[in-house]
């Protein structure tokens, strides 16, 4: 035994070209983690290159004041108001339809070609891009039911944009609820809508308060529906949901960043930093609400 | 035996039916949605089409809708869509494919509670802010130095490109991962008993097994890079072309939507009818794409 152990080592027809085919594997390896570093490299060198350029321009005055055509006096007040006011609507519009729905999906729809339908027809959904959102917000709400260009119409824009993701992500939450929980209410002579609204949607209710909190930082981030709506505008003044003009942050952001001058990217790049903040504080929100909510849940 | 029967046939109760009924509703609304969106399109794209010929649209290579005297030829938007979403394909697919392999083959857990953050950061970043990363970063700081200022202007399909490849590689490494994943073990474990390296279990079972699952990321992401519009609008200017020059400047068929849109242009005006041709266009290109990867996951399907 002792003799043929060095020779099978050294016996190529055993294992032919092994050191070649060993580099060739730590090359691939090497370029796994060079991509992933890449990415790491790209993302801090994006949040370094605009916390540098927001660090002059952030400042008390910055967040309370309106904007200005002096970069120096300009401020994002309204801009926030507009985002948290939209941001607002959009979770109470989606939330009870979005639920609603994944509900109907998972709990009653039975395998008929009107319920396959409507199940393909969210896949789709969630593949338009934002701007045909716009287009359709732009011709319905703005436009057919006159509600003019205004947060209601931008708000209402947004949640038909993310009810898909709402949906898809309650949809996930309503399936990983083991099949028992509902025997379980079944046996003790509950309704199917008992079942539901008692037993499996508590169970659910982490799940889907995260992919709801989710959505509506997605939609806070949007910004090319809401060009369609009007948003693109010179707003001093904090908005009124239901009549005149507004702004949100993204476009904001958008319209700075659009003019040439340094001091114009400097505000731009401190409004980055607020809407990165909104979104930190949003995704923070969500894992509170997941662990405070399965607390009890365990199976 | 006469107890089960009565209590299987009794009537549900109304309350039940009428709830039933408002879950239905609910569903329903992504349907109307979508009828909605079809009308609003086909409806001002018709008005469009009786000023001007389908025929020049869709084969004009010549795009000017705001300067005198006009011209639709949406190919020039449409080609500067399609090479920024190429530029992004090149970058994101190479990235995408080895994150997703990192992710599902190699990385230990604690290696993936930090890979994974990285690119669900990227992917939760608001597209506006990347559009501001590539108008002041990589144009001017990685783009200029490395081909030159002579070579390469402030605005290029190049940046747009590579912005957007940032954009859609975390949607390429998490479709693939996840395709990946669902290959069963025994496959991996069988070709390493019969003496595959790492790398060769990776190339010759698993990516072949996945195969379906990642081509149709692929497409995904292509439809996501035709549609984005916040993060190209800045970066690739402002100017209509058929070039397949990377460092030229365009426009695509979003940042003209854009473009019209923050305009003073007069609803019912022939400006405005052609931001709604250009939509069903980009809606319809969109829409095969979203078509085509269900198909593919279908067709390539490998069932164990």
């Amino acid at each position: 035994m002792a003799a043929l152990a060095p020779a099978s080592r050294t016996d190529s027809r055993f294992e032919p070209a092994l050191m070649r085919r060993k580099v060739t594997g730590t090359l691939f390896y090497g370029a796994c983690v060079a991509a992933i570093a890449l990415l790491l490299l790209t993302l801090i060198v994006l949040l370094v290159d605009v916390f540098v350029r927001a660090a002059p321009w952030l400042d008390l005055q910055f967040l309370t004041s309106p904007p200005s055509s002096r970069p120096a006096r300009a401020g994002i007040l309204p801009a926030i108001v507009g985002t948290l006011e939209i941001g607002i609507i959009v979770g109470v519009v989606t939330f009870p339809i979005g639920v609603a729905a994944a509900i109907y999906l998972v709990e009653y729809a039975s395998d008929s070609w009107i319920n396959r339908l409507l199940q393909t027809n969210i896949s789709n959904l969630a593949g338009v891009p934002s701007i045909i959102y716009g287009i359709l917000g732009l011709a319905v709400f703005v436009r057919a039911l006159a509600m003019g260009p205004t947060i209601l119409a931008a708000a209402l824009t947004l949640s038909l944009l993310i009810l898909p993701v709402v949906i898809i992500a309650s949809v996930e939450a309503l399936k990983a609820v083991p099949h028992a929980q509902r025997e379980g209410a079944y046996a003790l002579g509950a309704s199917r809508w008992q079942m539901v609204s008692r037993s499996v949607l508590p169970a659910a209710a982490p799940g889907i308060m995260t992919g709801v909190i989710l959505a509506m930082a997605r939609a806070i981030g949007e910004a090319a529906p809401l060009i369609l709506i009007g948003a693109f505008t010179f707003v001093t003044f904090l908005p009124n949901p239901i009549s005149g003009q507004y702004t949100v942050l993204p476009i904001q952001i958008y319209g700075w960043a659009n003019r040439p001058q340094d001091d114009f990217q400097g505000i731009s790049a401190a409004a980055i930093v607020v809407i990165l903040a909104l979104m930190l504080i949003l995704n923070a929100l969500a894992l509170i609400v997941r662990a405070r909510l399965s607390r009890h849940i365990q199976w | 035996m006469s107890a089960v029967p009565i209590s299987l046939t009794r009537r549900r109760p109304v309350g039940e039916r009428i709830i039933e009924r408002l879950l239905f509703l609910a569903a329903a609304v992504g349907v109307v949605t979508t009828l909605g969106i079809i009308a609003v399109l086909a409806f001002e794209t018709i008005e469009f089409f009786l000023a001007v010929s389908p025929i020049d649209f869709f084969t004009g290579t010549h795009w000017s809708a705001l300067i005198k005297p006009q011209s639709w030829g949406v190919l020039a938007l449409v080609s500067g869509t399609l090479l920024v979403a190429l530029i992004a394909l090149v970058i994101a697919i190479p990235l995408g494919l080895l994150a997703a392999v990192l992710l599902a083959e190699y990385a230990s857990p604690r290696v993936r509670t930090v890979v994974k953050p990285i690119l669900e950061t990227i992917a939760g970043v608001p597209t506006i802010v990347l559009g501001f990363f590539g108008l002041n970063f990589i144009a001017p700081h990685v783009l200029r130095p490395l081909l030159g200022p002579d070579n390469i202007g402030t605005f290029s399909a190049l940046a747009g490109g590579i912005v957007v490849g940032i954009l859609i590689t975390p949607l390429i490494a998490s479709i693939s991962e996840d395709s990946m994943r669902a290959v069963p073990r025994g496959l991996r474990e069988g070709a390493f008993a019969m003496g595959a390296t790492k790398f060769e279990v990776v190339r010759k079972v698993v990516f072949p097994a996945a195969v379906s699952g990642i081509m149709a990321s692929i497409i995904l992401a292509m439809s996501r890079a035709i549609g984005e519009t916040m993060a190209v609008v800045l970066v690739v200017g402002t100017k209509p072309q058929l070039t397949f020059d990377p460092t030229e400047s365009i426009q695509t068929m979003t940042a003209f939507i854009v473009q019209i849109s923050i305009g003073e242009t007069a609803q019912g005006s022939i400006e405005y009818k052609s931001l709604f041709a250009v939509g069903s266009t980009l809606f319809l290109m969109t829409f095969v794409l979203n078509l085509l990867s269900g198909w593919v996951v279908r067709r390539f399907r490998t069932a164990y």
